[in-house]
């Protein structure tokens, strides 16, 4: 097989997977072969691109260019296959969580496994692209599927409204997304974000055009990671939308929007000498920083005013959209780990918290105010342990992951010269540890509620392990992670 | 090239010399209750302490045979590493680390074996030993690690341990100023010591600035390699003072000295091994492992000579009048540790490690013994009430009186080669005044030994026979004791003196010899500095003339002890009680420094804290600005909260808002 061939496999299969699976979806009407066929595909997933970690990176320098199946148009190895493993990994967590979980509140359909291994595509294909189209491809691949995920519980009205508000809404940012590109496109004549970087940095682009279209790349993009003022589609869809596809979209969605930033702003704002270049990058740098310093504002005050936990953590992501923001901002490659550092984490932090939601949640979103959490600790000890566990580590609380994401996209900003947008950081998460402690007071140290909540796990305890481990791990050994992060940039 | 990666190979298992200790504490720790059997947990502690010493037999022997000149670094894991800080578990392979380990897991193996049968019936017995091997674990980190940090983990670990330890019997009533029961005691040696570690960690801060690492090696080198001038290192002498300033806390020196003699409220074998033999000497480690900066830093090294020699003197003077067998001991220990500190402070640094070695040898012993007696005598701790105990427990009696001729001085007994190096360098590096003063200390402690010696083993039976049965203690106690005397005895010959081995061979002190490497820098710095060719290879005539006064001195401290207390009433001691009483309640009180300290910084502190900073500060101000800032962050998300119409036209409106802001600050920008 061919060396391009071989990278290509991760994509290769799970297209191979979503194909596969609406065909037996449609024919088999089997609900346990597709929850099945998408854990085989996960997996298949995850160890086609942990071989391509393997091949050796010497036959990559060998390919040539031109004579490229993909055209160039696409990346392989480095973050792309580590992300493919990273999102096939929400994927399968995902799936194993929700099982149970849509068999209890509403019904088990088999487009549901299918509509993931979708998202994962998309988002997968995020990854590798090396083409503002594919880009475009790939986020569009994300958003529709979840569109349909946000309104998957049909009966439910919450539901049908957080699908509809969030296809409107997406929409509508979808149409600046795509006027930036062209913009960009018409800036600098080209969509390969390679010769996009050449011809910046040989001065051949069109000034307005190009600040309009990175402009407009900016908008479109801040909608999907929820990032201030576009972020109040979040709140109502996180809420509306079935538990365990809320931390789903919240945590790996969040991720692969972030990586289509990293991928398109390290493109188009290169460190060059060129003085009207390096003014243009300072403008986006700042724009952005104060989108993320308003972002993380923002979200954690409203968070602080949430008595519903499932709210509350939605306000949460909108925060933390804007502390990963600062690692564009900084726009180096302490940035960038920082940024890819952080989304590990935080899907682990995130996913494992709503999951963590779905498994007390009874009758589609009772059971989930900030008092029906008071003395969990005492009639499950081990749920309340590892919610306490999420919370600290979102809070940033070491010896936990979330501690040292948030370490390293403050270190990038202060190198960056974005002083004032740490400042604005540490604030905001000290903000943020009263609503996140507050959980951790209610199960601890409050009197249990008369009617004990009932704990459903299912094969929910696996994602739930996997996410306190590498919470765990990449906290108490951080370099782990970051040493192979900072290899890719 | 094979030779040299046979040894890199072979370093790498310093690794598990702190990692088994770890280990121990865990099984001991989480499992402990449940195991029913002294003799099984026992085992796992002593067995956690045992391994790590066969291996640093194994490393000693070969750095021994490798020579090796300069330190081998392990490292472990790195935890963090950006810009130019790392921060990682990395441990160095060299003379001094080595020689510690081999002190450290020796002696707290004994002390182990020991503690079997001293906490037998105990019910705490495992979390005892859990404890035990985590002050293990700890120990050697200190003194195995190849940077600050790592060293600071183990520093405030033992100082996490020695509180656990001398808290032990946490019910307990325990006498002292203001202190009424062992969790007070174990209190104020915690307490005392963070102001010693504020020194240590503030020292740290000022490396870090002025050499960009924390590392030992990298910081020595770059010290060394002449980046600065001599007597003009103001910013090293504040480092080493600092740090100086943590010795003073650990190692329980003036003006940190308090905390020791109430840290024998812990178990015996706690005050053996902790406040003994092991974490007090880690103050005289830290300055031989940073002997570079100090040696660069010669008003520091006043400080320390100064400071050890008051210490010797105070404390053995207060030693002279204590009737509590371990209070005796506490303040011999402290006067002790003056001297390895006179010994720093003169440039001597081997001579310093070496009074380590014998004095870990000879007060763990005492120690020991001390605790057979009170196990023999149902916790009976006051001498007075001792007396004849001599044929009731031989063993005691012999190795006791073994470790005290050791520490008084006694010729070819392992104190009297350690202490006389430590006088001689006095006298020859420092003033005759230090040696003089020095000379009295030790007259005082072979005085204060031997009155301690007889009041408890000879004489008549001042106890009360009909409750007190005094028995030997079993094997598990008195086999450690033998050893230790053995070592006692001997160990002194690693480390003779030139003028008395010249005759056999041009380098007789084998120690030295060894921790030549470590050492070759700073003396390199203090002979070129002090324009001295070092003397090593000369004999002195002074030196014999001193060693014989030495000598002399003690044996009139061990006849006055004698005569004094063999008269069964005491008459002189009590006279001279009487008719200098000032002076006696002085001593007995320790020279109020408690009532000082009380007086002059706790109280006020106290005072300050309640009707100011509690009643003023903090209900008005602080929790006045907390609380409004809570109900200010509040609001704010309140009002944010309205935005949230849940209306999506309005959300599109917002958006749109953002959008054209983001153009409008583009076009300006153009």
């Amino acid at each position: 097989m061919g060396i391009e061939l071989q990278y290509l496999l991760p994509i290769i299969t799970i297209s191979f997977f979503v194909v596969t699976a609406i065909v037996f979806d449609a024919l088999l009407q089997n609900k346990i072969f597709s929850f099945v066929w998408s854990i085989i595909g996960l997996i298949v997933v995850i160890g086609t691109a942990s071989y391509t970690f393997v091949i050796p990176s010497l036959e990559l320098m060998n390919l040539s260019k031109e004579g490229l199946i993909t055209k160039n148009m696409v990346f392989f190895g480095g973050y792309a296959s580590f992300f493919d493993i990273v999102f096939a990994g929400a994927g399968l967590m995902t799936i194993l969580a929700s099982r149970v979980y849509i068999k209890r509140e509403y019904k088990e359909l088999n487009e549901y496994y299918s509509l993931i291994l979708i998202t994962v595509s998309g988002m997968m294909l995020i990854g590798h692209s090396n083409n503002l189209l594919i880009l475009f491809i790939g986020i569009e691949i994300m958003s529709i599927s979840f569109y349909v995920l946000a309104g998957y519980f049909r009966n439910s009205i919450k539901s049908i409204e957080a699908s509809l508000k969030y296809f409107l809404l997406g929409s509508f940012a979808t149409g600046f997304l795509v006027y930036g590109i062209a913009l960009l496109y018409g800036a600098t004549g080209s969509l390969d974000l390679n010769i996009i970087t050449s011809n910046l940095i040989a001065g051949k682009f069109n000034h307005i055009y190009f600040l309009l279209g990175s402009g407009l790349i900016l908008i479109g993009l801040s909608f999907k990671v929820a990032a201030f003022p576009f972020h109040q589609w979040a709140p109502d869809v996180y809420q509306g939308s079935p538990t365990v596809a809320s931390g789903f979209m919240s945590s790996a969605g969040k991720a692969a929007a972030m990586i289509a930033f990293i991928i398109v702003f390290k493109h188009i704002l290169p460190a060059v000498n060129n003085p009207v270049l390096i003014k243009d990058t300072h403008l986006i740098q700042n724009i952005i920083a104060v989108l993320a310093a308003c972002t993380m504002l923002l979200g954690n005050f409203t968070a602080l005013a949430q008595t519903n936990v499932k709210r509350m953590l939605a306000y949460s992501s909108v925060a933390h959209a804007g502390y990963l923001l600062i690692g564009i901002a900084s726009n180096n490659s302490t940035g960038w780990t920082g940024v890819l550092f952080y989304s590990v984490a935080y899907i682990l932090m995130q996913l494992g918290a709503f999951i963590v939601l779905s498994v007390i949640e009874r009758n589609e979103q009772s059971n989930l105010e900030l008092s029906d959490f008071a003395g969990l600790s005492r009639s499950h000890p081990i749920l309340a342990a590892l919610m306490a566990v999420f919370m600290l580590s979102l809070a940033g609380i070491p010896p936990f992951a979330g501690f040292f994401g948030k370490y390293y996209l403050f270190v990038s900003a202060v190198k960056a010269d974005y002083v004032w947008l740490t400042i604005v950081a540490v604030i905001s998460s000290i903000i943020s540890m009263y609503y996140y402690i507050g959980i951790i007071l209610q199960m601890y140290f409050k009197d249990p509620r008369s009617v004990a909540l009932e704990a459903d796990y299912g094969l929910a305890r696996i994602p739930l392990f996997i996410a306190v481990a590498g919470l765990v791990i990449f906290g108490v050994f951080p370099s782990l992670l970051a040493d192979v992060a900072y290899y890719f940039f | 090239m094979l030779e040299t990666l046979r040894t890199i190979d072979m370093y790498d298992m310093i690794k598990f010399i702190p990692l088994i200790p770890l280990i121990g504490f865990l099984i001991l720790g989480l499992t402990g209750k449940y195991i029913k059997k002294e003799a099984v947990i026992g085992t796992i502690g002593s067995l956690a302490v045992f391994i790590p010493f066969v291996l640093s037999i194994i490393l000693f022997i070969d750095i021994v045979k490798q020579h090796i000149t300069s330190p081998v670094i392990v490292p472990v894991y790195t935890w963090i590493n950006t810009g130019q800080l790392s921060i990682s578990i990395s441990y160095q392979v060299d003379q001094l680390s080595i020689l510690f380990s081999l002190i450290i897991t020796g002696v707290g193996f004994l002390i182990h074996i020991y503690s079997i049968g001293y906490m037998h019936g105990d019910r705490s017995f495992s979390r005892f030993f859990a404890y035990l091997n985590l002050f293990i674990f700890m120990m050697l980190n200190l003194v195995l690690s190849s940077n600050f940090l790592l060293t600071f983990l183990g520093w405030e670990g033992v100082g996490l341990c020695s509180y656990l330890l001398i808290g032990f019997w946490y019910d307990q009533k325990f006498e002292g100023t203001r202190i009424t029961w062992t969790g007070d005691a174990a209190n104020k040696a915690f307490i005392v010591n963070r102001i010693g570690d504020f020194g240590f960690i503030i020292a740290m801060f000022l490396i870090f600035l002025t050499f960009n690492s924390l590392d030992y090696q990298t910081v020595k080198e770059a010290a060394a390699g002449g980046a600065f001038a001599y007597y003009n290192t103001g910013i090293l002498t504040a480092i080493t003072l600092l740090m100086f300033l943590g010795c003073t806390g650990k190692s329980a020196q003036i003006p940190l000295a308090v905390w020791l003699p109430d840290a024998m409220a812990g178990p015996t074998p706690v005050s053996a091994l902790i406040h003994a033999a092991t974490m007090v000497t880690a103050g005289i480690f830290l300055i031989a492992r940073n002997s570079v900066l100090f040696a660069l830093a010669p008003d520091t090294m006043m400080v320390v000579a100064i400071v050890g020699l008051a210490t010797a003197f105070f404390a053995a003077t207060i030693g002279l009048v204590q009737n509590d067998i371990k209070k005796v001991l506490a303040y011999s220990t402290v006067s002790q540790l003056g001297f390895m500190f006179i010994a720093l402070g003169v440039g001597a640094f081997t001579a310093g490690v070496f009074h380590v070695m014998t004095h870990a040898f000879f007060k763990g012993l005492l120690f020991l013994g001390a605790g057979s007696v009170i196990h023999g005598m149902h916790h009976q701790q006051n001498i007075k009430m001792m007396g004849g105990l001599k044929k009731y427990m031989p063993v005691t009696y012999i190795t006791f009186f073994v470790a005290t001729l050791a520490i008084s001085g006694i010729p070819f007994f392992s104190g009297f080669f350690s202490k006389d190096e430590i006088l001689w360098s006095a006298f020859s590096k420092g003033h005759w005044i230090m040696w003089l003063i020095g000379a009295t200390a030790a007259f005082f402690t072979a005085f204060y030994m031997f009155r301690l010696l007889k009041l408890t083993f000879h004489g008549e039976e001042r106890f009360d026979p009909h409750h007190v049965h005094p028995h030997e203690s079993p094997k598990t106690m008195t086999i450690p004791l033998i050893i230790l005397a053995v070592l006692s005895a001997l160990g002194g010959f690693l480390g003779i003196p030139y003028a008395l081995g010249s005759w056999f061979s041009a380098h007789p002190n084998l120690l030295e010899n060894f921790l030549d490497p470590v050492f070759e820098d700073a003396q390199k710095i203090i002979s070129t500095a002090t324009m001295k060719v070092s003397s090593g290879n000369e004999i002195h005539f002074q030196e014999y003339l001193l060693m014989l006064i030495s000598t002399g001195i003690a044996l009139s401290g061990i006849y006055l002890a004698n005569k004094f207390y063999s008269d069964a009433l005491w008459s002189v001691p009590r006279a001279l009680a009487k008719n200098f009483r000032g002076t006696y309640n002085l001593l007995f009180k320790k020279y109020k420094l408690d009532e000082f300290y009380f007086a002059t910084v706790v109280d006020p502190c106290i005072e300050t804290s309640r009707s100011f900073l509690w009643k003023i500060f903090d209900v008005k101000y602080i929790d006045g600005l907390v609380n409004g800032l809570g109900r200010t962050s509040m609001g704010i998300g309140e009002t944010v909260r309205k935005l949230q119409t849940g209306i999506v036209q309005n959300y599109a409106v917002i958006m749109t808002g953002g959008i054209i802001l983001i153009l409008f600050w583009i076009f300006i920008s153009l």
